[in-house]
């Protein structure tokens, strides 16, 4: 199943578009990232998800084929917008209530013992508590609905790095324990790399790369080596990204398997998923990687359920 | 909280009518029952219960009523939402966004509307004394019921008013996104609505009555008022001039005798006063036919601000 599978999906606002021939699927059982910089259009495909707008063209199915934005596809998605917005003047235990009456399911025990871990008092108003409990109450009303797919977008971006942390913690507990497929927009990368398997890369409007961040850091690497033969080996190989230093060249290539013989007095490292990023978001040019075919995704993890 | 905010409104000012109403019902049970009339003590009461509450008489400060309830309660549904983000929150809960709107928007407008009909039963009360028949014998005030600033405000009109004002307020939030400049809107489209219905709209709900050579009574509303001489129209400076030439006792300064006196002595001369106007005995049915187009508005607001909202929240 793909928690989010669009084809052609276009969103314009006024005359700017926001978004343009964006296909992707993103298949369930992943804690999936969506990258990019600002303008990029990580919001807007977020809000398209969780159908609070509709496209322009093209379309978004999620949850394996339910219409983004109807009922049965709002059923199984819990959205936290950016800088988790609650009503400030209701108390906690308030927002738990209307959580409840707003929705089919709700685990009222889980809440309720989760602000408790949390030190969260019921009593207190959400525009008292501090930024990353508003956050953290925000997420708990997500994940007390008992979500397939929860949609983050921009969970911790205005949180300190604590808070950020143990944000992060539930998330990957919710996905953990309970199979809960996540998607979460941010531009905070160093965060990524312990907590996305999944990378879905967008600049201007469009997704660039998409695949498990295991086989994408698997299938790139950087050559180091002189410069002055940074130009013949770079006709060879499929060099996504050049950093020329005084001496030395290093190239972040695309590589067809670990098998890739790199070129005799070069050196070969690995590629970090920040560098891989930062890569691919300076070269706009550079062809994307749509990664494998969708009809393996859902193999693949009908194969993991 | 909305809700609050208005019962909070229409209680104080409902205490403040009622006391007010006490005073002027005294006033005019005091006048009404003075004998004999002439006298100098009647006389004086008289002229006490017409000077009482002078700006409430008209009416028109009871129109604040629904413009605000409207611009508070109903500009603020959506708009507040849509200015804090929380319909982010809101409107991707299982429950949906369109059936949240129509479940927050339709129990809102009736409850106002209740809330509003509630307070017109007071203000009619309140106004009772101006509509006593046979108060422009004594000297005492009398209004027509179909008059504007006081039609809006008894029988089931206040209600209706107040429900179209909240769903034009809820109309304008969700389009206009941002509470305070949606407020403004609301009042000004209120308004305009308000002077269009009492100015234009009101007078053609039934065709009016045609009266010659004489005056409707007081009770009615009249509309126009224009002379003809051998069926073809003449204008109101001609008839004025024909005047100059009667006698002082006939042409004297307004009043109703006097007026009378001159429409003798005009058709004496060939020419024939008309006047149209609408009976005050159209009161009710003028009630029905405004609040039934201004719930039928409503309804249309309101369905089309879910509307709205159901195609997309951003």
């Amino acid at each position: 199943m793909n928690v989010i599978e669009a084809s052609g999906l276009a969103k314009r606002y006024g005359s700017t578009w926001a978004l343009r021939e964006c296909s992707l699927a993103i298949p369930a059982g992943h804690v999936a990232a969506l990258v990019g910089p600002n303008g990029a259009g990580k919001t807007t495909l977020l809000n398209l998800t969780a159908g609070l707008t509709a496209p322009t063209a093209g379309c978004l199915t999620v949850l394996g084929g339910r219409p983004a934005g109807s009922p049965s596809a709002l059923d199984g998605i819990a959205f936290v917008a950016q800088d988790t917005p609650l009503y400030k003047n209701l108390p906690a235990a308030d927002l738990l209530h209307l959580t409840r009456n707003l929705n089919r399911r709700f685990d009222q025990h889980y809440a309720q013992a989760r602000l408790a871990e949390l030190g969260i008092p019921l009593n207190r108003k959400a525009g008292k508590l501090s930024g990353g409990q508003q956050a953290q109450l925000a997420l708990t009303l997500a994940l007390a609905r008992r979500p397939q797919l929860l949609v983050l977008d921009e969970p911790v971006a205005m949180l300190d790095p604590i808070a950020r942390h143990d944000f992060m913690a539930t998330v990957l507990t919710a996905a953990a324990d309970d199979g809960v497929s996540v998607v979460l927009s941010s531009h905070v990368l160093a965060e990524l790399e312990r907590v996305a398997d999944y990378l879905v890369l967008m600049s201007q409007g469009t997704v660039r790369v998409v695949g498990e961040t295991d086989h994408l850091l698997a299938s790139h690497r950087v050559l180091t080596g002189p410069t002055a033969e940074a130009d013949r080996y770079a006709r060879q190989l499929s060099v996504i990204h050049t950093r020329r230093g005084e001496a030395q060249v290093h190239l972040l290539v695309r590589t067809s398997g670990a098998a890739d013989p790199a070129p005799p007095g070069w050196e070969v490292h690995p590629v970090s998923l920040e560098e891989l990023t930062l890569a691919y978001l300076r070269e706009p040019g550079v062809a994307a990687l749509r990664g494998p075919a969708r009809g393996r995704h859902a193999e693949a993890s009908a194969a993991t359920r | 909280m909305a809700l609050a905010g208005v019962a909070v409104f229409l209680g104080v000012l409902a205490v403040w009518v009622w006391r007010a109403g006490l005073g002027l019902h005294y006033a005019y049970a005091a006048a009404a029952a003075c004998h004999p009339v002439s006298s100098f003590a009647c006389g004086d009461l008289v002229s006490r219960f017409n000077g009482m509450d002078g700006f409430l008489a008209p009416g028109w400060v009871f129109q604040v009523v629904p413009a605000l309830i409207g611009a508070f309660a109903g500009a603020a549904v959506l708009a507040r939402e849509l200015e804090t983000g929380t319909f982010r929150y809101a409107w991707t809960q299982g429950f949906g966004r369109w059936r949240w709107t129509l479940a927050k928007l339709v129990p809102l407008a009736v409850v106002v509307a209740a809330a509003a009909g509630a307070f017109s039963v007071l203000l009619s009360w309140y106004y009772q004394p101006y509509f006593g028949a046979g108060n422009q014998n004594l000297g005492l005030s009398e209004a027509s019921p179909l008059a504007g600033g006081l039609f809006e405000l008894r029988g089931v009109a206040l209600a209706a008013w107040t429900m179209a004002a909240f769903a034009i307020g809820a109309f304008t939030g969700k389009l206009i996104r941002r509470v305070v400049p949606a407020i403004a809107a609301t009042l000004a489209i209120y308004a305009g609505l308000g002077v269009a219905a009492g100015s234009y709209l009101r007078q053609h709900y039934l065709t009016p009555l045609l009266i010659k050579n004489n005056f409707p009574p007081a009770s009615a509303q009249m509309l126009s008022r224009w002379w003809t001489k051998g069926g073809q129209p003449v204008s109101q400076s001609v008839a004025s001039q024909v005047l100059q030439g009667a006698p002082s006792q006939v042409a004297g300064k307004g009043g109703v005798p006097q007026a009378l006196g001159s429409v003798q002595y005009l058709s004496q001369h060939g020419y024939t006063q008309w006047i149209s106007y609408q009976p005050a005995s159209r009161f009710w049915p003028f009630q029905w036919i405004e609040s039934g187009w201004l719930v039928a508005l409503s309804v249309l607001l309101i369905g089309a601000t879910i509307r709205l909202v159901r195609r997309r929240a951003i």
